[in-house]
């Protein structure tokens, strides 16, 4: 397993509030690892490090490294927004643009980065990316309708579509089931197996049983501190640190 | 890793896992009592207390469903991990070890109803003996299983070869009887299935035990070195 991206001493700050403290973890390629623990822990902090969009909050910043194929993406010589086409993000609430019908938001990555493209290899990326999503037999016939007139659940693979036509790398989720129902649920960790064959997911979730479900490896963080990390089937069977087996057994605070 | 001492979030969570302690833990001594008391019946001749073994049976068979009920319904409803996972799991198998505890000395008793019906073939040394060590390796399978004792499950499992070798002792020492008599041949063979059940009953705590470092290492040493038998 190639490691594909690979944290080194990450430490994130909120002000003087020190959120992430030296977390060393490193993201195998087509896997998916899930980050899990108690809310405030840092989990969301730490996949907003991974494409630099822990950056963009007032006061916010980043010590350490964030190695993606041997490249530091805090270099200064490395463009944010060339880091974020190839990390990719979901969010936890849905959110397309509203005013964008569901073909011009899944074509909306490619505007931004100013990837020139004909019509025709526009509705080719548009239809690859609905696919792969698993949302193309839903939406064919409706392209050119509200992309908010879609479900929760449609809504939220209409995001993942839009997050793979810009051809990232790396996919990180954060949450990105919270707000779906069981069956739009099962069929977002059904896209995630399908996806890591192609791509590197990194996955926050509160639901334990998602990241059992799900992941290949699991990162355990508590209070900013990473505590555990290792395969998920040792996790949830038999972790190695006490602060995890009471986390993932309900015995927490 | 042993258990941890905090208590669940969720209180029902932690009521039902108590539950499923207590209960295993009274079929634990239901069981043990079954096995003397079918020993007593036969050393003492005591026919009607035979009998009430089987009786007996019947409370074991309820507590093994209503223990695997509520195994069922811990995974169901709650999705457990971790030493929870495992607890419970172990739980599952260990009922059914216990409950064919059970059904073994319902075993010997039928022998012994007919063995009473004749007069003694010979004096009842080695199954006391026998009786006694399956006992306590079953006590102590389960207190290992409670206590999380790894040290006690191995003793269990050590213990497994003093059975085994006396079974083989009483099997030797019947065969003479038989070779000698043909008129002995109806006896001896009871005796010989008591000694096979109390055998039987030992492999059962041995197979508890063997459970105990699994729920405790999350390892499990089922298979891994001798072949039982």
């Amino acid at each position: 397993m190639a490691e594909k991206l690979i944290t080194r001493n990450l430490s994130a700050y909120f002000g003087q509030v020190r959120a992430l403290n030296d977390i060393n973890l490193a993201f195998p390629e087509n896997r998916i690892t899930a980050i899990i623990g108690p809310s405030g822990c840092g989990k969301s902090t730490l996949v907003r490090c991974l494409n630099r969009m822990h950056e963009v909050v007032t006061g916010a910043r980043v010590e350490g490294e964030v190695i993606l194929d041997g490249e530091n993406i805090y270099d200064p010589a490395i463009d944010a927004v060339g880091v974020r086409r190839r990390i990719g993000m979901v969010f936890q609430k849905p959110t397309p643009f509203p005013t964008m019908s569901v073909e011009e938001n899944v074509a909306a990555g490619l505007r931004l980065n100013n990837i020139a493209q004909s019509r025709a290899e526009r509705a080719r990326v548009v239809e690859r990316s609905l696919r792969q999503a698993a949302l193309w037999e839903e939406v064919k016939d409706r392209l050119n309708r509200p992309g908010i007139s879609l479900s929760g659940g449609q809504q939220q693979r209409l995001c993942v579509a839009r997050a793979l036509a810009v051809e990232p790398e790396v996919l990180l989720m954060d949450e990105p089931c919270s707000a779906l129902d069981p069956i739009s649920t099962a069929r977002i960790e059904e896209l995630l197996l399908e996806l890591k064959a192609n791509y590197t997911i990194v996955i926050v979730t509160h639901n334990m049983q998602q990241a059992a479900r799900t992941s290949d490896l699991t990162a355990f963080l508590n209070a900013g501190d990473l505590i555990e990390f290792g395969e998920t089937r040792q996790i949830f069977t038999n972790p190695a640190r006490r602060e995890t087996e009471d986390y993932i057994t309900g015995r927490f605070g | 890793m042993d258990t941890s001492q905090l208590l669940h979030t969720n209180r029902q969570y932690e009521e039902e896992l108590r539950g499923l302690r207590a209960g295993l833990l009274k079929m634990g001594g239901l069981v043990e009592r079954q096995i003397a008391d079918a020993m007593e019946a036969l050393v003492k001749r005591d026919t009607p207390l035979a009998r009430q073994v089987i009786l007996q049976d019947e409370e074991v068979n309820r507590m093994d469903v209503e223990s695997d009920e509520r195994c069922i319904r811990l995974l169901a409803l709650h999705q457990p991990a971790g030493s929870d996972l495992r607890f419970i799991t172990t739980g599952l198998k260990i009922t059914t070890d216990l409950e064919r505890i059970g059904d073994n000395a319902v075993n010997i008793v039928e022998r012994v109803i007919e063995l009473n019906e004749e007069p003694q073939l010979k004096p009842y040394l080695d199954l006391p003996r026998m009786s006694e060590i399956a006992q306590s390796m079953v006590k102590d399978s389960i207190d290992a299983f409670m206590r999380s004792d790894t040290a006690l499950a191995d003793e269990v499992i050590a213990r497994d070869d003093e059975v085994d070798h006396l079974n083989h002792q009483v099997y030797r020492e019947l065969l003479s009887y038989m070779a000698e008599d043909p008129h002995t041949i109806r006896r001896a063979t009871n005796i010989l299935f008591i000694s096979k059940y109390l055998e039987r009953i030992a492999d059962h705590a041995t197979n508890i035990a063997e459970m105990v470092a699994f729920m405790v290492k999350g390892k499990m040493i089922r298979h891994m070195d001798k072949k039982k038998e």
